[in-house]
């Protein structure tokens, strides 16, 4: 993959094949470390499947037998010298709690970490093809949170739903404003 | 900032929009967005067809949804498009600059754009 942003699309497609009513993806960039997270209440795995699931050789998916996506954010984060952790209960063990956890660390410094992208443009892919599905979101850098939950949104929406193209506009020019708002202040910052 | 003041005068604008495009009989543009698509550069073939569907203003007659793998993962990205009555037409190894073309000369003016399709790349 060219970008971070679409390892996290893939990966979090996986949350929605799950039946995830949630998916929540988390950055966190904190001294020259990135740390993915995404965590939804779908069905989840049990320990066989988690284990095989980090196997290339292993997939749910019947048109073909090899899945990639776990694999590939796998090599993304090694290379760098980072490591993906995959913790999941499933809805036979806890008809409540149950759900995927991943979560992938990086070493933003290191020559083979691969940028992160355009997260926004991966939100509001998912949201597009998932409309009935919520999605939150939060980007910390350095302490400072970039945010958006669709729950919160639909809301004010209602019946309007999460992907029609003006509602997508705005999330699109939301997401763009925290995150020069963030950058703004930066550059105050570093004049002071 | 775009406030959620702003997000409820698109709601409101919307809610006539919804009744209007329910029972609307149109065509349905599909990408593959599992890994294969995602790593081909679905992602951008994707938002084209959205953007694209909405500036021409098909957006009554034309929806754009995702689906997973389709199985022909070396011709990725693929966009299929269904029409009632018609046959299935598979684009294969799409580009951004490929989804403008076929918005409009296939979603708008009803003709398919053969040369991208998976009979022109197999043959």
């Amino acid at each position: 993959m060219k970008e971070l942003s679409l390892n996290i699309l893939d990966v979090a497609e996986n949350s929605v094949k799950a039946g995830a009513s949630l998916t929540q993806i988390l950055l966190t960039e904190q001294d020259g470390t990135l740390t993915l997270e995404i965590v939804d209440d779908g069905c989840g795995m049990d320990e066989d499947v988690v284990r095989s699931v980090i196997d290339p050789f292993y997939t749910t998916r019947t048109t073909r037998k090899v899945g990639m996506g776990i694999p590939l954010l796998k090599l993304a984060c090694e290379q760098t010298g980072g490591s993906l952790a995959i913790s999941s209960v499933t809805e036979e063990a806890d008809p409540v709690a149950h759900g995927t956890h991943v979560t992938a660390t990086f070493d933003m410094n290191h020559i083979d970490f691969t940028p992160l992208g355009d997260v926004s443009s991966t939100v509001l892919t998912l949201i597009q093809g998932h409309p009935d599905r919520d999605f939150m979101f939060r980007h910390r850098l350095q302490g400072r949170d970039v945010e958006l939950d669709t729950r919160e949104l639909r809301e004010v929406l209602e019946d309007v739903p999460l992907n029609s193209y003006d509602v997508m506009e705005w999330i699109r020019g939301n997401l763009q404003e925290q995150y020069e708002e963030l950058s703004d202040r930066d550059t105050r910052d570093g004049e002071d | 900032m775009k406030s959620l003041a702003e997000l409820q005068a698109i709601k409101n604008k919307m809610k006539d929009k919804v009744v209007l495009r329910d029972g609307m009989e149109g065509m349905r543009v599909v990408v593959g967005m599992a890994t294969c698509g995602i790593a081909a550069g679905a992602r951008p073939v994707l938002n084209a067809f959205v953007e694209g569907v909405n500036k021409e203003g098909l957006e009554d007659k034309v929806s754009v949804t995702q689906t997973g793998c389709i199985g022909i993962c070396q011709y990725e990205p693929v966009v299929e498009v269904f029409e009632a009555g018609k046959e299935k037409v598979t684009y294969v190894k799409m580009t951004p600059e490929k989804a403008q073309e076929v918005i409009e000369k296939h979603l708008k003016g009803g003709k398919v754009v053969n040369e991208y399709t998976i009979g022109a790349v197999s043959a």
